[in-house]
């Protein structure tokens, strides 16, 4: 071959031909009707839910008690807020324990060490649990077992044991965010400041720990807006609906994912549509934490 | 590049000079450049050090001292080990958790490797500078002012931000965007915020590994003039591939070579510690002749 080449032919770009054209733009048809079928049962369910739902929407359903007997001024108020208490309170709970596990595997474990494995391994596996065992653990051991949150509760089902349930459920997705955080400040930071004379413990409060801030909030937000929508875990820990008192800490609790299960299985059809509003106003909730998060993450991010 | 007056505008702040200002007993310090290299007081003592990674040595038989107020250059092909030897010097090699450090190492007659002594505070005496500029992401304010910071340096902050620039021969530059980010700096410049860095602390020795490699020629031209600056009041330890770099700058060379052992292993050892002269114009082993005629390496 290469000595047949003359000098003319090696000179001349053969052109594509026409059978490689159509498969290529078959191929990428293909990719895109992939894509098109994903957005397309998302965008019918949205506008289904729109449809539904829109009517329903305004400040006094936001505000108003839920209701079985008038449903046409229900809202969804102790729902709302029994999400966004469990919300802090899960917030409350993981941050610090998670970021916390992270700095230690991060920073401290050896990892040629067995039970540094063993910890590592499992967060993985953690990770994948479905969430209905994280609702058994939470029902056996914090709402009736021997955590049971200082006696709260005394067997009953508590916010705060639905806080912590749904905080166990996301913590190895915030310890694994956060460990990506802190592995993404260069060895060179950490060596630029203990060069300097900086404790180890300094080096992590200063810069490593600061540097990490922002992929740490991202994935808590997004942790949390993942914890909010789940629920398996609430329905077994004890979440009620259609309740005609806020959340207390210490006390029943309604949520909104449990508040529009127990909507859809109503039987008038109002309660269809009262669900689909419902779910818009968890949606909208999920919608500005994602945006808080793209937020943070393009504001505060370090570029190394 | 004025170096017998020192200059007015970066005073040196130094404990031990500032103890002893306005006494005459602070000058001959300044001057101890002009004395004959045997009246200057060792800085490092090593005997017959060894470190290995792992249990595996990467650079042994080490056996030299390093004098105070010179450039000390460790040249040599890549393996050698003299990247290894010099984090040894300021306890870096801690952070790698395989590493052990045989033999003796004496910094002002003090085993650095004593059970008793704190890598934190022999960092703090012995600053370090790395081969790619790693400043912090923050302004170059905050760059300078995190050293003194966490180690509680008393005293304005601004002045010792400022004295540490000028050290660092980058007052001028940046004075006008003290609180803009350093990462917005060429590499030069970066380099050089870490060496102000260093300052700062008011250190007594500075490592620097490779501290050019990264660096283009002007820059890197910037860098060695200001060492030559710095050794007037402190001790300088530099490894670099570059040996006009070492020809330049340094008063003492180091040349390191690699030994290959049976079954492939590879080990670090000092052929030769002299005079940079005397390396670079009459060298006594004839490894150290190759290596810098650039025979090999």
């Amino acid at each position: 071959m290469a000595v047949a080449e003359s000098a003319i032919t090696r000179k001349v770009v053969e052109r594509a031909s026409g059978g490689q054209r159509t498969r290529d733009l078959l191929f990428r048809l293909s990719l895109l009707l992939c894509l098109f079928i994903a957005v397309l049962f998302l965008g019918v369910l949205l506008v289904d839910v729109v449809i539904d739902g829109a009517g329903f929407l305004s400040p006094h359903f936001v505000t108003s008690y839920p209701s079985r007997l008038t449903p046409d001024t229900s809202g969804v108020r102790s729902a709302l807020l029994g999400t966004l208490y469990l919300m802090v309170l899960c917030g409350l709970f993981i941050v610090p324990v998670g970021v916390a596990a992270a700095v230690y595997l991060e920073e401290y474990a050896d990892p040629t060490r067995w039970y540094n494995r063993l910890v590592e391994v499992n967060i993985q596996n953690l990770a994948s649990v479905p969430s209905v065992v994280y609702g058994i653990l939470g029902l056996a051991f914090i709402v009736r077992g021997p955590v049971d949150v200082w006696g709260l509760g005394e067997g009953q089902p508590t916010l705060l044991a639905g806080a912590l349930t749904l905080g166990l459920l996301v913590l190895p997705v915030v310890i694994i965010v956060s460990r990506e955080a802190i592995r993404a400040v260069p060895p060179s930071i950490r060596e630029g400041s203990l060069a300097l004379g900086a404790t180890k413990w300094q080096t992590l409060w200063k810069q490593v720990l600061p540097g990490s801030i922002a992929g740490i909030a991202t994935g808590v937000i997004l942790a949390l807006s993942r914890a909010i929508g789940e629920t398996a875990p609430l329905i077994l820990v004890g979440a009620g609906a259609f309740q005609l008192f806020d959340p207390k800490v210490d006390g029943p609790f309604s949520a909104m994912p449990i508040q529009i299960f127990n909507n859809v299985t109503e039987s008038k059809p109002i309660f269809q549509e009262l669900a689909a509003a419902a779910i818009l106003v968890l949606l909208i909730l999920l919608l500005l934490m994602n945006s808080a998060a793209i937020y943070l993450r393009n504001r505060y991010e370090t570029k190394w | 590049m004025e170096r017998t007056t020192p200059d007015a505008a970066a005073p040196d702040t130094r404990p031990g000079v500032r103890a002893s200002a306005g006494l005459p007993k602070a000058l001959p310090k300044l001057d101890k450049r002009e004395q004959p290299a045997a009246a200057r007081e060792a800085v490092f003592k090593l005997r017959d050090v060894r470190v290995t990674y792992g249990g595996v040595a990467a650079v042994e038989e080490v056996t030299f001292d390093l004098l105070e107020n010179e450039i000390t250059a460790f040249i040599g092909p890549s393996g050698c080990g003299k990247s290894t030897l010099i984090r040894c010097l300021n306890r870096m090699n801690d952070l790698v958790p395989s590493a052990r450090v045989a033999g003796t190492v004496l910094y002002h007659d003090q085993d650095l490797y004593a059970g008793d002594v704190d890598p934190v505070q022999v960092r703090k005496r012995i600053g370090m500078v790395f081969q790619k500029p790693n400043p912090f992401p923050k302004s170059i304010y905050e760059n300078i002012a995190f050293g003194p910071r966490v180690l509680g340096m008393k005293g304005d902050m601004d002045e010792i931000v400022e004295g540490a620039l000028r050290k660092g021969a980058l007052w001028d530059e940046v004075k006008d965007r003290l609180k803009t980010n350093a990462f917005g700096m060429s590499g030069g410049q970066q380099q050089r915020l870490c060496i102000a860095r260093t300052m700062a602390v008011e250190p007594d020795v500075i490592l620097m590994d490779e501290p050019c490699s990264a660096l283009d020629p002007i820059s890197t031209g910037a860098i060695e003039e200001l060492m030559l600056d710095l050794k007037r009041n402190y001790s300088i330890v530099i490894v670099t591939h570059n040996m006009q770099q070492a020809a330049r700058v340094s008063d003492r060379t180091a040349f390191f070579n690699v030994d290959k052992l049976e079954e492939g292993k590879r080990v670090g050892k000092l052929v030769e510690f002299a005079p940079t002269e005397k390396i670079f114009t009459k060298p006594d082993d004839i490894r150290t002749e190759e290596y810098v005629t650039g025979k090999f390496g």
